[in-house]
């Protein structure tokens, strides 16, 4: 262990003691001073509640600050080496996981802002809620520099452990507490499957090194033991982004979290998930691309299928979105099935694409919250465009990004994916990709129906300062990167040609 | 009779093999709840003697005392505070349970036939890989055409298995020990935010003490307060 392992990982480090210290903050703020009155109603409890949650969220925002300064200080101090992994090769601080790991800090700032209101509404500790969303962005941050299977393991097991108890918040809700439990039993038994996977795996290759396996199976023909570990570790993997076979957790989930945390479960968590699938697939399992890559389409044409055509007959958006990220979430795997370059690029596009207009949504949704579940049917959103034009505006921008529409970025995103299927000779699945965008389309102007052509309720919409940036951000990303494309994509390209390299050796030398 | 002296190890493996199924089943089948921890306890026993039958003798000693030891001794706890004698008579099996058990019978055939065929690397089976300390360098070696390459290189060291054990713990593996001890953190704070007695903070604040005392959940506060 040298300077040069510990620079690798000083923004992990730092982010835990930040996120230990969060803990502390109750002690450091004081109890809320409250009011003398003797009044038992509940709604007036959140206002005296409202100092100390104020200062965890500005408290947690710093934190995530400086995380993402010490992610780029560290990146230029470890410049110059084209891989540097620490930790007995463990942790790479390259491009790609500086990349993720950028996303993961901006996507979590959001999700904070995004809780912000919804923690002052309620009246549970907000310290423990940020601390454990610190943890998460800990565990993803592990996930996205890791070449070694049990270190990415750690880092996945880490984000799921925080997922369960935030998805679980709510703990007097029976939804949030039944969605707990679901994500819990579920996750228990999905990593169970990826750990004996990844079991199989060392059998073989006698190491967990992701560059060690690929070493190993570019002389190995075949080898069942092999195969079986690989097909664990896929639908390990395939459970946390929420593919096919492995989606059922998703639609109840979704619904039953706190909406901040599924915003953060459908965009900072899925994302993690994409980050790890495309390392450890483009780089450890190239030799095996021909066996596991049919197999894949087939989970990538039933997500898209299953995931849009279901979300078709939902009327509450939180059930609706979650299916149609079932639906993403097989996109994505296009790119992973192509490997290649554009593929890769494609991954990393489509992320950020998604994550930021998938945020915008929330925050949408989260505007519309007055009491207690409004916002959560497509009903509520009648006649928005009365009542808050701009957002329902954005609204339409963030839906058409999701659907693929020209102007905004999810076209870019699309178009590498489809682009790269088709030229890895899948045709069919690049049909069925199209298909199913134009059913997604369908359901997603059931939202713009709703704002623009039918009369309003009386729901108002929240004014909060915190959703209205997370929305602009949103707004501003997913329109200025779907009308100049060029910085993301140069900077994609930056960021995947280590792995994407990698991947074409070993891929091209079979 | 020599037959089974040369083949004692399996027949050890498929006695505590078969006690260890048949007691982690007696598990999940037993109505009475002190009855289920107690089959537990069989289960981790025997586990602990697979890993000893492995080789693995630092891991059968951990099992014993953390998982007979601790860990039991904390179901047993909680089984006798919440108090419960017997479950509710409910059908324990699920209307899938034919599907479930022929989707089982079929990922043991898939175990059977493809896991255990392997085939796995030499350096796995080598029968001094637990007893062995893994030292990892950079180092330069020169191949056969004369070009040099810089890469990690992995040395073995023989020792016993639980220095070996504790070394590629601490060692090799230190950030993911590390790491793990973080999940026991966050499963702490999980277990205090979900498990803590959530009183409206006026009630907490502005009933006495004894009330407190007296009353379990805040509904209760309130009427005593309001009288």
């Amino acid at each position: 262990m040298s300077w040069n392992d510990v620079v690798v990982l000083l923004p992990e480090i730092i982010l835990t003691i930040g996120a230990s210290l969060l803990l502390l903050g109750p002690f450091f703020t004081g109890r809320p001073k409250r009011s003398t009155s003797m009044s038992l109603h509940p709604v007036e409890e959140p206002a005296a509640a409202a100092n100390t949650g104020a200062s965890a969220k500005w408290w947690t925002l710093a934190l995530l600050a400086i995380t993402a300064i010490s992610v780029v200080v560290c990146s230029s101090l470890a410049e110059g080496m084209t891989l540097s992994a620490s930790f007995s090769q463990m942790f790479a601080l390259d491009a790609f996981s500086i990349f993720f790991k950028l996303l993961f800090v901006a996507a979590m700032a959001m999700v904070v802002l995004l809780s912000d209101d919804f923690l002052r509404e309620s009246r549970y500790s907000t310290w423990e809620y940020y601390s454990l969303l610190g943890f998460a962005l800990c565990g993803m941050m592990f996930m996205a520099s890791g070449v070694h299977l049990i270190a990415i393991w750690v880092g996945l097991e880490l984000m799921s452990l925080s997922s369960y108890i935030l998805a679980g918040y709510y703990k007097n809700e029976e939804k949030s507490t039944e969605a707990a439990m679901k994500y819990f039993i579920l996750g228990a038994v999905s990593s169970a499957i990826l750990l004996y996977g990844l079991s199989l795996i060392y059998g073989v290759c006698a190491s967990l090194n992701l560059l060690d396996i690929a070493k190993v199976m570019s002389t190995l023909t075949t080898n069942n033991a092999l195969m079986f570990g690989i097909m664990l570790l896929g639908a390990g993997l395939c459970f946390k982004v929420g593919a096919v076979p492995f989606h059922v957790w998703t639609p109840d989930v979704y619904v039953g979290a706190p909406t901040p945390i599924t915003a953060f479960l459908s965009t900072g968590s899925k994302a993690a998930a994409f980050a790890v699938f495309a390392r450890v697939f483009y780089v450890a399992l190239p030799s095996f691309h021909l066996d596991w890559s049919n197999v894949l389409a087939v989970v990538a044409a039933l997500s898209m299928i299953v995931g849009n055509l279901a979300a078709i007959t939902q009327t509450n958006i939180k059930r609706m979105l979650a299916y149609s990220s079932i639906g993403h979430a097989g996109y994505i795997l296009l790119g992973i099935i192509a490997m290649s370059s554009t593929g890769l690029r494609g991954i990393l596009i489509y992320t950020v694409v998604y994550v930021f207009a998938n945020l915008g949504i929330w925050a949408t949704v989260l505007m519309m919250r007055r009491h207690e579940y409004a916002g959560e049917l497509i009903d509520d959103f009648d006649g928005l465009h009365k009542r808050a034009p701009f957002w329902a505006f954005a609204m339409v921008m963030f839906l058409l990004s999701l659907g693929g529409i020209p102007p905004t970025a999810g076209f870019i995103g699309k178009y590498y994916l489809f682009a790269a299927a088709i030229q890895a000779g899948y045709g069919w699945l690049a049909i069925i990709a199209v298909l199913m965008s134009a059913v997604s389309i369908f359901y997603y102007f059931r939202v713009v129906v709703a704002m623009y052509l039918r009369d309003g309720q009386d729901a108002e919409v929240a004014n909060s300062t915190s959703l209205q940036l997370v929305g602009g951000i949103a707004l501003a990303v997913t329109l200025i990167f779907g009308i100049l494309p060029a910085p993301l994509i140069s900077q994609v390209e930056q960021s995947s040609q280590w792995v994407a390299t990698r991947a074409a050796e070993l891929h091209g030398g079979r | 009779m020599d037959a089974l002296t040369a083949n004692m190890p399996l027949v050890v493996f498929l006695l505590v093999g078969t006690v260890t199924v048949a007691s982690a089943i007696l598990v999940v089948a037993m109505r009475n709840p002190v009855h289920s921890a107690l089959f537990l306890l069989v289960t981790f026993l025997c586990v602990a003697v697979l890993f000893v039958m492995r080789g693995a003798e630092f891991v059968g000693a951990v099992q014993v005392l953390v998982y007979a030891g601790g860990i039991m001794v904390l179901f047993l706890f909680v089984v006798m505070l919440i108090n419960v004698r017997t479950l509710p008579e409910e059908r324990i099996t699920s209307p899938y349970w034919l599907g479930g058990i022929a989707v089982g019978a079929a990922i043991f055939i898939l175990l059977a036939t493809l896991v255990r065929t392997g085939p796995y690397h030499q350096e796995v089976n080598r029968p001094d890989i637990l007893e062995s300390i893994a030292t990892h360098t950079m180092e330069t070696t020169v191949a056969a055409n004369g070009k040099a390459t810089t890469g990690p290189v992995v040395h073995y060291t023989l020792a016993g298995n639980s220095e070996a054990v504790g070394n590629s713990l601490y060692q090799e593996y230190l950030v993911p020990f590390e790491v793990a001890s973080l999940f026991l953190l966050v499963a702490m704070i999980g277990a205090i935010v979900i498990g803590k007695r959530e009183l409206g903070a006026m009630e907490e604040e502005t009933a006495p003490d004894f009330i407190l005392d007296r009353v379990k959940t805040e509904h209760e506060v309130k009427e005593v307060v309001n009288a």
